[in-house]
């Protein structure tokens, strides 16, 4: 891997941009044997892969991709950052993951835009002031960066937010994470991808993991794919919406349930919005990318569905209330929208740990909010899958919860949008 | 938007309907019975199958009532739908979602890691 640097741009712009060559090796298909096998080229799994072969030492690892890296919700989220969770167990690991996030480009060598420009989320009613100053506190006990504002701090803060008394849905304040904001996803999932193949990593691009093969006393001894079967005694499976589908392959039932998320984005413009805002309650968030597009979320569907479009109605919804907290984008045009198959648990946070079948590992259920957790993840589950046991950090997100009952409810204590 | 048939009322577009999750999960008749792995499994195992679905609705601003349809996850497209209580269509594909929780001692039993 040729070393990016202010001297490589110059010299390369001396000679005409011709020593380039290609990020990562992209092998045809697995070889015979591995370490560890990852099923799954997104964000999380490439992270996972990297700080495999970084931190502990197995390098005899591959990351088997169905469709091309990075093409799943990896490619489809609205890049949002933050750590601002109501519940210890996920303060730390979103917190975690913000840790790595500020580092992020410095140890990859690659500029994956990390932009802390702050993520504000806004209430519009007394019980959202309570819960959001309930967050807050929380948040400043837990050591996670999170301020109160009121309204016109809020608007100093955003200059387009709408502060019209005569809103259906008014705001009374705002929650802000000045750590928090966004980075470039794409450039996540290559930037992993080239620090992990330098490192000895293959990622292996349309193969698409079709059995899991387990030994006579039920362990895991390799996985076949649509480019010939492969022996390794450890696979983690960072599969994302499909995870219940792979999980099947080996005789796991698992607690998630698959549905489309949308996203959307506009025309791009100057910079007019500084930073990310959310709004739980009238389910909006919207941020500016570094291209001037407009980045908004929108929610799932209803429906489990794989089909990687949500319905109009779901985006309208979530426009109306983006044109009504700032009046100044209700001429602007949208430009593409599209649906990632988010894997949603019962508690609505993640599972991260071993399995019931020695040898197997899963790192899923992120639901609508994974992108912000890559580092994190991949690092916790790297640490999990070469030690066969849980790092402290991901040791309260094992699967066993949802028979011991421990779960972490975010869903219920936060009403999370992500 | 999907276009729902109720077997009620006939179809009908999504907005008048609320999803109720995966049809014949039966509750255990005698939960003190279980073990919190058979409990778990109820409460929050899912199929979650990429292809033909077994789910409840509930027309909730038509006929009121809920039912089960068949509907593929993949396409979204429906190819039955059926009272509730009523087995599932003769013919149709079945998936693992049919057994009793309870009875499916022959799985994979997470919660023993």
């Amino acid at each position: 891997m040729k070393h990016f640097s202010a001297a490589r741009l110059a010299r390369e712009a001396l000679r005409g941009q011709s020593g380039w060559t290609e990020h990562w090796r992209s092998p045809d298909r697995p070889a015979h044997a591995y370490d560890a096998v990852i099923v799954g080229g997104g964000g999380h799994g490439l992270a996972t892969a990297y700080y495999l072969a970084k931190q502990h030492g197995i390098r005899r690892v591959a990351v088997l991709e169905k469709g091309w890296l990075g093409g799943g919700n990896t490619g489809r989220n609205t890049t949002i950052i933050r750590s601002n969770y109501l519940m210890e167990e996920s303060a730390a690991l979103y917190n975690h993951a913000v840790k790595l996030w500020e580092g992020l480009s410095r140890e990859l060598n690659y500029n994956v835009m990390f932009s802390p420009r702050g993520v504000m989320m806004l209430a519009h009613t007394v019980h959202d002031v309570q819960v959001g100053k309930r967050h807050v506190y929380a948040n400043q006990l837990a050591g996670v960066d999170n301020d109160w504002l009121s309204p016109d701090q809020a608007q100093e803060y955003c200059p387009p937010l709408s502060l019209d008394a005569g809103m259906r849905y008014p705001v009374l304040g705002a929650a802000l994470q000045r750590r928090g904001g966004t980075a470039r996803h794409d450039a996540v999932a290559w930037g992993y991808a080239r620090a992990a193949s330098a490192l000895g990593v293959d990622i292996v691009q349309n193969c698409e993991v079709t059995g899991i093969r387990r030994d006579a006393g039920g362990a895991v001894c390799g996985v076949d794919t649509t480019r010939g079967a492969v022996a390794t005694r450890r696979v983690g499976v960072v599969a994302a919406g499909h995870t219940s589908v792979v999980m099947a392959q080996a005789g796991v039932r698992m607690p998630l349930e698959s549905y489309p998320l949308q996203a959307l984005v506009s025309e791009p413009v100057k910079p007019c919005f500084p930073c990310v805002v959310m709004s739980n309650t009238i389910h909006a968030y919207i941020s500016q990318s570094d291209k001037g597009e407009l980045v908004i979320g929108a929610g799932t569907d209803a429906y489990t569905s794989y089909s990687q479009q949500g319905g109009l109605h779901i985006a309208t919804h979530t426009l109306d209330a983006i044109c009504e907290l700032f009046p100044q984008f209700r001429r602007m045009r949208m430009l593409r929208n599209w649906g990632g198959i988010v894997d949603v648990t019962p508690d609505r946070s993640p599972i991260i740990g071993k399995t019931p079948v020695p040898g197997l590992y899963v790192n899923c259920g992120w639901g609508t909010g994974g992108f912000k957790a890559t580092p994190g993840s991949g690092h916790v589950f790297a640490h999990t899958m070469a030690h066969d046991a849980p790092h402290p950090i991901n040791a309260p997100f094992a699967l066993d919860r949802f028979r011991t009952g421990q779960l972490i409810d975010e869903a219920a204590a936060a009403a999370v949008a992500h | 938007m999907l276009l729902i048939p109720c077997p009620i009322c006939g179809a009908r577009p999504e907005a008048e309907f609320t999803y109720a999750g995966e049809a014949h999960i039966a509750r255990p008749v005698d939960p003190a019975a279980l073990d919190d792995h058979a409990w778990g499994e109820f409460l929050y195992a899912r199929t979650n199958p990429k292809g033909d679905h077994a789910e409840r609705w509930r027309h909730t601003h038509g006929c009121g009532r809920f039912f089960n349809a068949l509907r593929n996850t993949h396409t979204d497209r429906f190819t039955a739908s059926y009272l509730a209580g009523a087995t599932r269509p003769h013919g149709t594909p079945t998936t693992e979602s049919l057994d009793a929780p309870a009875m499916r001692s022959e799985t994979e039993q997470w919660g023993q890691a």
